[in-house]
């Protein structure tokens, strides 16, 4: 598992051990409690079906919040993804349609995703602004390119060339899943064990010390805006397979606030230098739990929003508890 | 006469460091009280004391005209008629002089404030300091002298008896510190006690009644405006126990020998002026200076952290070009942060990924996978040569010691093999044992040819360590004391350059 996991408890007191216990283990313990209530309520939830449609339902959102998970740990933030999504989305579509060259959608809008995220990168590591005000901004005008890609109508393509992704399975895995978890592997492998993820969470801890200690902290800023542009590409063209369609008024609309939750259910800080993507993935997986339990229990969608957002200010809370006790010396 | 301020017997422990030991002063009404000694002797934890930001130990007693003062109290000391005008001005800039001088204490009509009983107070109080400035003025139109003034206002419209001014002339103009000279004339008069923190000595003889010195924590002695004098002060201030843990078997390098860093003109447009220096292969050459001289903003400039404006470098024969600190990775130097917390360690990583951050990239396999078999093998490696104490490698940089933290620092940039190394305060906030370790390996790097700049406010360290000395002050190397045969560094000689004594 990750790293963090096998350091502190070996040398930590026991107040100390509980604490990174609590901050490794994370949410997963209130991920086994949930599924188990509803499990309760309606004998359904646990079965190979349902789980397979909860992964089905979460993989986009996995994809978001990995992505999402680079940049906080750099204390950064990125409110473009949902509409990163949608951009990417209308592209896959749009080449899609173009004959014999339809494959080529899903590398187009993933580009498309990655230079969108470039740009966020550049700004906020060269130019030097505010990661939230960048984001902010490319929230709103990237929303506006994904209208103006369509002429702000939905366009279709019930013949698309790439829809096996989103409508077919392997071993009776369905692709969305194993993409979505083939991405936090990758995302693990790149953060715990290359040079590059180990900057990630050094500029995270302490940007100043960072640059002093000669890495390039820039680079490493342009790298996780680009990442997470690349994977709301990737999740744009996931998104355009289920539905064989793309609409860039609403597709994707508030999905950065689902994948900010779940990074922050996972217990990454947002002041970046700590987390793992293997919370931001069982923070997820709650989310997605939470929607299609509530769901099977019958619960008002009025209800569910306001569930789901008391969930995400509980998270909130539980970072600062985490960071009170682990303080910073 | 019962004197305005007697503080008997003060100290005041932070866990295992004693920065107070056994301090009495007594000032009385109407007399400017000056306040010396060296960087951590103890003169702002006094002062702290007194303001009641820092409880003193048991045992110590403040007296306020008379009357005991409980320590730890800020809300007590002020009513007490204390206040305290630090360098860091604490006004705020968007509000006017007047939202100022009465901030938390507004005259109030109704509940709303009164903005006229305010405007008018304010300028009787500026009034008495011989001032005109409008009460409506915002305070970020002030010039800083005009803000200093502010607060002394602020000070004497909430009654202040006795006022601490810790180095108030730092950043002011000569004729904003002739008027702040004046307006503490005026102070005196009025029968108000002023303590006067400075290292300035041509002030301290301006217009001090009394001086006394602190050293290492404790209280030295009090001289009489008659018994000043520049050498009787600054030997009071350095004292002469020259501790023994210091170490120097590496021979001193001659003037002639191989210069590693040749430094000409180096100015950042701000502090620093027209700085030149060499050093010299397998040198120790400490730089000397008061907080805020600039040596580190020098130390800075050197490694690239900050901007040059103007000025050359040259390693080892060679101009180099050097604008960040990945320039100054690669061309072998190396620097040390006085302030390891902020500044230099990764507080949540482990020992091991703090020391390999600068080098790992070097042993990266393919795709840039990190080497962990290397990583390890080093910071072992680092860890019994430093004898960094610890259980693992793996163990985070956050929870050990002082003394610790800063030899993982040294193990990561001693891992960058550097020709130059610069080390700011390289033994604050470190244990006995590990400064004299810290010492041991500065005195191997430099047998080993290694080039050495070392910031340290600390003299008996200078003196115990280093060749040579150069000496900063606001903003340019003011002088050279070397270390001969038979005749070490001398204090003195260094405090007399810092201070600006010698030309007196």
């Amino acid at each position: 598992m990750s790293q963090e996991t096998n350091i502190s408890p070996a040398s930590a007191p026991s107040s100390a051990r509980f604490r990174s216990l609590f901050a490794a283990a994370g949410m997963l313990p209130i991920l086994v409690v949930l599924a188990l209530v509803f499990q309760y309520i309606n004998p359904r939830f646990l079965t190979e079906t349902n789980l397979l449609i909860v992964m089905q339902q979460s993989a986009i959102n996995i994809v978001l919040a990995a992505g999402m998970t680079f940049v906080v740990l750099t204390g950064g933030i990125d409110l473009s993804v949902g509409s990163i999504l949608a951009a990417s989305a209308m592209v896959a579509i749009i080449v899609s349609l173009m004959p014999d060259i339809g494959m080529l959608g899903l590398p187009a809008a993933i580009l498309v995703g990655l230079g969108f995220g470039l740009i966020n990168g550049i700004l906020v590591a060269y130019i030097k602004l505010p990661p939230f005000i960048v984001t902010l901004g490319s929230l709103t005008a990237v929303r506006g390119v994904a209208r103006l890609l369509g002429g702000d109508t939905t366009v279709f393509n019930s013949d698309l060339p790439f829809d096996f992704i989103a409508n077919s399975s392997f071993l009776r895995i369905p692709w969305l899943v194993i993409i979505a978890l083939s991405v936090v592997v990758i995302s693990w492998v790149i953060l715990k064990r290359t040079v590059l993820g180990n900057w990630i969470y050094a500029v995270g801890g302490n940007a100043e010390a960072a640059r002093l200690a000669s890495i390039k902290v820039p680079l490493v800023l342009l790298f996780v805006y680009g990442v997470s542009g690349l994977l709301a590409g990737l999740g744009g063209a996931m998104s355009a397979a289920r539905l064989y369609a793309a609409n860039g008024l609403q597709l994707g609309q508030s999905y950065e606030l689902d994948a900010i939750a779940a990074v922050i259910l996972g217990g990454t800080s947002f002041v970046g230098g700590v987390g793992s993507i293997w919370g931001t993935l069982v923070g997820a997986l709650i989310i997605a739990v939470l929607s299609n339990g509530l769901i099977l229990a019958g619960v008002s969608d009025i209800w569910q929003y306001i569930i789901k957002g008391l969930v995400i200010i509980i998270a909130v809370a539980l970072d600062r508890y985490r960071l009170q006790a682990g303080a910073r010396t | 006469m019962t004197p305005a301020l007697e503080m008997r017997n003060i100290s005041k422990t932070f866990g295992a460091v004693r920065a107070l030991r056994g301090v009495s002063l007594t000032v009385q009404a109407g007399e400017l009280h000056a306040l010396m000694g060296e960087n951590g002797a103890g003169k702002s934890t006094l002062m702290k004391v007194l303001s009641g930001a820092y409880r003193p130990d048991p045992g110590g007693e403040i007296f306020v005209n008379g009357v005991a003062m409980p320590g730890g109290d800020p809300k007590r000391a002020r009513n007490n008629g204390i206040a305290v005008i630090y360098q860091e001005l604490s006004l705020a800039p968007n509000l006017t002089v007047a939202q100022n001088i009465f901030l938390g204490n507004e005259p109030r009509r109704f509940g709303i404030v009164d903005a006229g009983a305010m405007a008018m107070r304010t300028t009787a109080a500026l009034k008495r300091l011989g001032l005109s400035l409008a009460p409506r003025t915002k305070v970020a139109a002030l010039s800083l002298g005009e803000r200093q003034m502010v607060e002394i206002a602020r000070a004497l419209s909430a009654d202040a008896k006795i006022i601490v001014m810790d180095e108030p002339t730092t950043s002011l103009t000569t004729r904003e510190t002739d008027r702040l000279f004046d307006v503490i004339a005026e102070l005196k008069r009025q029968g108000i006690a002023i303590i006067y923190i400075s290292h300035r000595m041509e002030e301290i003889y301006q217009l001090a009644d009394r001086v006394s010195v602190l050293r290492d924590a404790g209280y030295v002695g009090t001289l009489e405006r008659s018994e000043l004098s520049a050498s009787r002060l600054v030997s009071m201030m350095v004292g002469r126990d020259l501790s023994t843990f210091y170490k120097k078997d590496h021979r001193s390098p001659s003037a002639a020998s191989e210069v590693v860093l040749e430094v000409r003109g180096l100015s950042d447009g701000r502090l620093l002026k027209d700085c030149s220096f060499d050093l010299h292969k397998g040198e120790v050459l400490a730089l000397s200076g008061l907080v805020g001289s600039g040596r580190t903003e020098l130390a800075r400039l050197i490694f690239g952290a900050d901007q040059r404006r103007a000025g050359t470098m040259k390693l080892a024969g060679r101009p180099v070009t050097i604008n960040s600190p990945i320039d100054a990775f690669r061309e072998g130097i190396a620097y040390l942060t006085e302030d390891r917390k902020q500044l230099g360690l990764f507080l949540e990583m482990s020992i091991s990924d703090n020391i390999n951050i600068g080098v790992q990239s070097g042993d990266a396999y393919a795709l840039g996978l990190r080497n962990f078999a290397a990583a390890e093998k080093r910071s072992a490696q680092a860890i019994s040569s430093l004898s960094i104490r610890t259980k693992s490698g793996r163990v985070n940089v956050g929870s050990l010691s002082g003394g610790n933290q800063q030899k993982v620092l040294l193990a990561r940039l001693l891992e960058t093999q550097p020709k130059v190394v610069i080390l700011d305060e390289p033994t604050r906030g470190v244990d006995v044992g590990a400064k004299s370790e810290i010492y041991r390996l500065i005195d191997g790097l430099a047998a080993r040819g290694v080039g050495i700049l070392m910031i340290s406010s600390e003299l008996p360290e200078v003196i115990g360590v280093a060749d040579r000395a150069l000496v900063m002050r606001d903003g340019r190397l003011v002088g050279e004391v070397a270390s001969q045969p038979d005749r070490p560094i001398s204090q003195e000689a260094i405090m007399e350059l810092a201070t600006g004594a010698a030309g007196q």
